[in-house]
């Protein structure tokens, strides 16, 4: 033994450190581990120690409407102490800034919420100041960023002015990200409410009551009761208990997500290992031949190689989970905006326990296959170097065995890192579809470069090509590795540009694109008045009414809730909706999902019976809609019995409907009768009045109506000069336009990309150490080539030129087998996932793949660097 | 001359199958026996077998047919690992390119084949040094093989043949690489630690001076033996 670990240590002199190099390519890998694994105990850590500020109450009961009476007296007598908000979507204006409006999120408060966590503010008495009441408002600090508005300033919402008396950093249980960007807070006492005139009319609003409770009342208890007893209010409940599994769920996926992100670059690094202990066996076949004439035995020569490499993965596992700790403190700010809650750093051992073990077990098992040759180096091998040729590993069963065992341990850590077995089975098998097919491209197109090279061409360019196919050459994994990196990063660029692409393209000429809501039916003159004088006529204008199926093929909802299965949709923005919690999806999903799909009739999305629907009538499909099934009726005389209506296509099969079926609407009290007769395809991303669900003419006039209405303003400022004008006539309408969803969309993804990018990252990082490690394994051979080519007169820049012209195709095969399956990925992604037209964008892609042959090239040449200043001399004495 | 041979060579064959069929016959039933302490030399033109028969001597590789016996123990129906024992044992090389192993230095590299064998200590090292001083490289212990010249690196080879006291050394044209005085000194060298330690040598050269230097001289071709000439008084 100890003549091993001698051998081994005296051995790796020469090359320790191109061994640290290799050892290098995994460092990034394990680093990401570890410090997504350190994420996912500091994140358990956050919501253990935080869990009741996550909802800032001990139950939260939300409807559509005020609490009935007899509600309002249960609560009282079960809570502890109460606390009552109202909120809805409106406009916000700034007086100081020429009446300037955005869409906000209004929540009136009334009570001494949070119960738990904080209500920070900027100053801190901003929450006491509010409580007190009068016309103050605490205002999301982003939008008074946006508005040039401080604490002191002035807002607007409907017919009162608000003095804004802090900046609002954090609520409990609420994430900045989203609901900055998407609809910025502003809070209002509950009492100020009456003075906008803004509640009176709006019908999405959305009442919670928030209980503090005490010991005797579990809220799960609370909960059950308040259902039992007032099932007809159709309330929805949200307790601490859900909202912490719902995070710890939504958390976890998010850190078995990264972590598969950072394991694709440990598996990358391992790769590179590999490939570049193959070439340091290779140079060694004549000290492990010498060593087994002086009488070692395969196993000690094995055994001093294995030790290099057990001590070369070792020490990047080491380095990575140092930088894995360092990373660590940076997750969490990176994830700040996207956490509903506060992360402290806190330093964990499992993780990096678990990190560097299973980076070390990958990087050995990857060593182990190019070491197995030097069990097979003959010692005849010292006397004819070309016995060494023959060393052939193929059909070793120990290979066979290691293989194997390298396919289970990224299965089995692909399982453990995804929720269900099949995804994990599922990622493993995409990840070694797609090295295989990045591999199988990388040497059809180096193939192909060679193969229809021009012989014409000047002699270093072809001297560079030809390098590609050298002995030991190392082409493939280089293109693998900076391809992947190349794919990774362009996917996420390309996805990014085609989704911000098909929302500008639908707003083509002619199309509107700034959205009206909340209209009110006395209000439609003034509000058409109002934007055509600001030269935007109304394009588009479209009634809704709002109602609830209160029957579906004859059965009550009540009924089929009892026995539905339950698509968590809406469930997944807590709070906001009085959409079905958590927990009812589960309880339903234990009860449905047994049954299968549409199994014996049941087994539909609670969602798509409990939401209320805001449904719609008019004579005639509008341009985004498209009639796919049956035949749409636009007009039924007053009076009808069964009332023909056409559904969207997607809730038509969410609900597993057939043409036919009946449903039964309750519009705010009255019951009406239809037949689903028609199906529509609607294209939704256009910023037009769309409806899951269309009536005819002639039945739902008298009903309690608002409205919508789209124009098309010219430029920015023209659409804040028609929101200005529409909300000076009616305050309570409210403007969405085009600018406002690409900015938020935008926003999400770049938040949300940042942090995959910032992972993938790890992935491009190592795919460049990989490219260094291999051009250093290979840089005697490449001296040894100099020189040759020196002595036979070549310059010096023609041997720049070659190693230019190298590193540039490498460089160029690599961006381009990145940049189309980047492009394919993407076109996947449109097509399948996002249901967009799939389109290339060509500005983006050409950056990325120039950009990587850049970083190619640079690399290369730096790693290179002096390859061509050896005395030929020294070389050719020199033996590694 | 002890009665029992150190090297027994017995109808030793080696051929390799071609493909279809055919086979090709590097070696053909070589026979021979050497006593201890004797020298001998194989000699003949490029491709007669030389470094085939001085392989399959040493336990480097299986012979075809017939069987090696090194100090009284048949070879043939060891394993690798077992041969690899005996070679470290009984066993010294000298390569015509020399073969050391370029991350050790030259004390590094007389030491191997007693570490080997889990051996060292400030006794063996000193014998390694005494080797060293004796090749005439007592103040080159720590270079490493790039820091010498051929000459002195096939000195080392050598001290490193000898520090196993071995029973047989096999030298595969030891002044190949050579030039001409360097490789007077090599041979001087050779035969000199050959007689301290009572060595048996088994040499495969082209250098019909060296090998008019050895006590016997088996010359090949196409892979048989075709003259075997005993000096007189070896």
């Amino acid at each position: 033994m100890s003549f091993i670990l001698r051998m081994a240590w005296r051995d790796s002199r020469a090359s320790r450190r191109r061994l640290l190099l290799f050892s290098s390519s995994v460092v990034l890998g394990i680093a990401a581990l570890v410090a997504i694994g350190a994420l996912g105990v500091n994140l358990e850590h956050a919501i253990d120690g935080q869990a009741k500020a996550l909802l800032g109450a001990d139950l939260i009961v939300t409807s559509r409407s005020e609490l009935p009476e007899a509600a309002r007296q249960r609560v009282a007598e079960l809570a502890v102490e109460q606390a009552r908000e109202v909120s809805f979507s409106s406009m916000a204006a700034f007086p100081a800034r020429d009446g300037l409006t955005r869409l906000v999120n209004v929540r009136a408060l009334e009570g001494a919420f949070p119960f738990y966590g904080d209500l920070a503010t900027v100053p801190a008495d901003a929450p006491v100041r509010l409580r007190a009441g009068g016309a103050v408002a605490i205002v999301e600090e982003t939008l008074l960023r946006q508005f040039g508005t401080e604490v002191g300033g002035r807002i607007r919402l409907g017919r009162t002015e608000f003095t804004v008396v802090g900046s609002l950093q954090k609520l409990p249980g609420e994430s900045s990200a989203f609901t900055a960007t998407v609809a910025p807070r502003v809070l209002i006492p509950l009492a100020a409410l009456p003075g906008t005139g803004l509640a009176e009319t709006n019908v999405l609003i959305r009442h919670r009551t928030l209980l503090r409770l005490d010991a005797a009342h579990p809220a799960e208890q609370v909960e059950r009761e308040l259902r039992r007893e007032f099932r007809a209010e159709r309330l929805s409940f949200d307790t601490v208990a859900e909202r912490r599994r719902n995070l710890g769920r939504a958390l976890e996926n998010i850190e078995g997500f990264l972590s598969l992100v950072g394991f694709v670059a440990l598996l990358l690094g391992a790769i590179g290992v590999a490939s570049a202990i193959h070439v340091y066996v290779r140079q060694k076949i004549a000290t492990v031949a010498v060593l087994r004439c002086l009488g070692a035995t395969a196993r000690q020569s094995f055994a001093v190689y294995l030790v290099q490499g057990v001590a070369l993965g070792f020490v990047g596992a080491l380095a990575g989970a140092a930088l894995g700790v360092g990373v660590q403190f940076m997750l969490p700010r990176l994830l700040h905006d996207l956490l509903p809650f506060e992360v402290e750093f806190v330093f964990a051992w499992a993780p990096v326990v678990r990190g560097l073990a299973s980076g070390l077990v990958i990087c050995v098992l990857f060593t182990l296959l190019p070491l197995l040759a030097v069990r097979r180096v003959p010692p005849l091998a010292a006397l004819r170097s070309a016995y060494a040729d023959g060393i052939s590993a193929a059909r070793d069963p120990w290979r066979v065995a290691i293989v194997a065992l390298i396919v289970a341990a990224v299965i089995g850590f692909s399982i453990w890192q995804t929720p269900r077995v099949r995804d994990g089975v599922a990622f493993a098998v995409a990840m070694f579809v797609g090295f295989g097919l990045l591999a199988g491209l990388a040497k059809a197109v180096a193939w192909a470069a060679r193969r229809w090279l021009p012989s014409g061409l000047p002699y270093v360019v072809r001297q560079g090509v030809a390098n590609l196919h050298r002995p030991n050459n190392r082409t493939v994994l280089l293109l693998v590795s900076l391809g992947l990196g190349t794919f990774l990063m362009l996917t996420l660029v390309l996805t990014r540009t085609t989704l911000l692409r098909e929302i500008e393209l639908t707003s083509g000429p002619g199309r509107p694109n700034l959205l009206l809501f909340d209209i009110q039916e006395d209000q439609l003159d003034a509000v058409a008045k109002a934007t055509a004088a600001e030269g935007a006529p109304v394009i588009v204008q479209a009634p809704i009414v709002t109602m609830r199926i209160a029957k579906l093929k004859g059965r009550k909802v009540e009924d089929w809730l009892r026995q539905s299965r339950v698509t968590p949709l809406e469930a997944a923005v807590p709070g906001a909706s009085a959409e079905p919690t958590e927990a009812e999806n589960e309880r339903a999903l234990k009860e449905g999902g047994r049954r299968g799909r549409f199994g014996a009739g049941n087994g539909l999305p609670a969602w798509t019976l409990r939401r209320e629907y805001r449904a719609s009538y008019r004579g005639r499909l509008e341009g985004s809609e498209r009639l796919v099934q049956g035949k749409f009726t636009g007009q039924v005389e007053a009076g009808e019995a069964v009332v023909p209506i056409s559904i969207e296509e997607g809730l038509f099969k969410e609900m597993g409907l057939q043409l036919g079926d009946e449903i039964e609407w309750d519009v705010q009290g009255v019951p009406i009768r239809t037949r689903v007769t028609s199906v529509r395809a609607v294209e939704w991303r256009r910023l037009e009045p769309n409806f899951f669900v269309l009536f005819p003419e002639g039945v739902l006039e008298g009903a309690p109506r608002f409205h919508v209405a789209a124009v098309r303003a010219t430029d920015p400022d023209h659409s804040a000069r028609i929101q200005r004008a529409v909300v000076a006539a009616s305050p309570n309408v409210s403007a969405i336009d085009l600018a406002l969803v690409l900015q938020t969309v935008d926003g999400i993804f770049t938040k949300v990309a940042f942090v995959i990018q910032f992972m993938a990252m790890f992935t491009v990082v190592t795919g460049v150490i990989v490219l260094a490690g291999a051009v250093l394994t290979g840089r005697f051979q490449r001296v040894r080539e100099s020189v040759l080519l020196r002595t036979l007169g070549a310059t010096r820049r023609q041997l720049r030129a070659i190693e230019l012209v190298e590193y540039a195709v490498l460089g160029a095969l690599a961006a381009l087998v990145g940049g189309g399956l980047a492009t394919a990925a993407n076109a996947l992604l449109a097509t399948f996932i996002f249901r967009l037209s799939a389109s290339v964008p060509w500005l983006p892609l050409v950056v990325g793949t120039v950009a990587a042959a850049v970083v190619t090239v640079v690399t290369g040449l730096l790693t290179s660097r002096g390859v061509a200043d050896h005395p030929p001399l020294q070389v050719l004495r020199q033996e590694t | 001359m002890s009665a029992e041979p150190i090297l027994k060579v017995e109808r030793l064959t080696k051929s390799y199958p071609l493909g279809g069929g055919a086979v090709l016959t590097v070696l053909r039933e070589v026979s021979f026996d050497l006593p201890a302490g004797a020298s001998l030399a194989i000699v003949g033109p490029s491709g007669s077998g030389k470094t085939t028969l001085l392989g399959l001597c040493a336990g480097l590789d299986r012979p075809s047919g017939g069987e090696v016996v090194i100090a009284g123990r048949p070879i043939g129906a060891l394993s690798e690992d077992d041969r690899a024992r005996v070679r470290n044992e009984h066993v010294g090389f000298v390569f015509q390119n020399f073969q050391l192993i370029p991350t050790l230095t030259a004390l590094e590299n007389v030491m191997v084949p007693v570490e080997l064998r889990g051996e060292g200590g400030p006794e063996l090292l000193a014998e390694a040094r005494a080797l060293l001083a004796r090749v005439g490289l007592g103040e080159r212990c720590d270079h490493y093989p790039v820091q010498l010249s051929g000459g002195e690196q096939q000195r080392v080879a050598l001290a490193r043949a000898f520090i196993n006291r071995p029973r047989i050394l096999f030298c595969d044209e030891p002044t190949g690489n050579l030039d001409g005085d360097t490789a007077h000194a090599m041979v001087d060298l050779i035969f000199g630690l050959n007689r301290e330690k009572g060595t048996t040598l088994v040499l495969v050269t082209h250098d019909l001076e060296l090998a008019g230097r050895c006590g016997r001289v088996i010359r090949l071709r196409g892979g048989a033996v075709v003259a075997d000439e005993v000096r007189a008084g070896s």
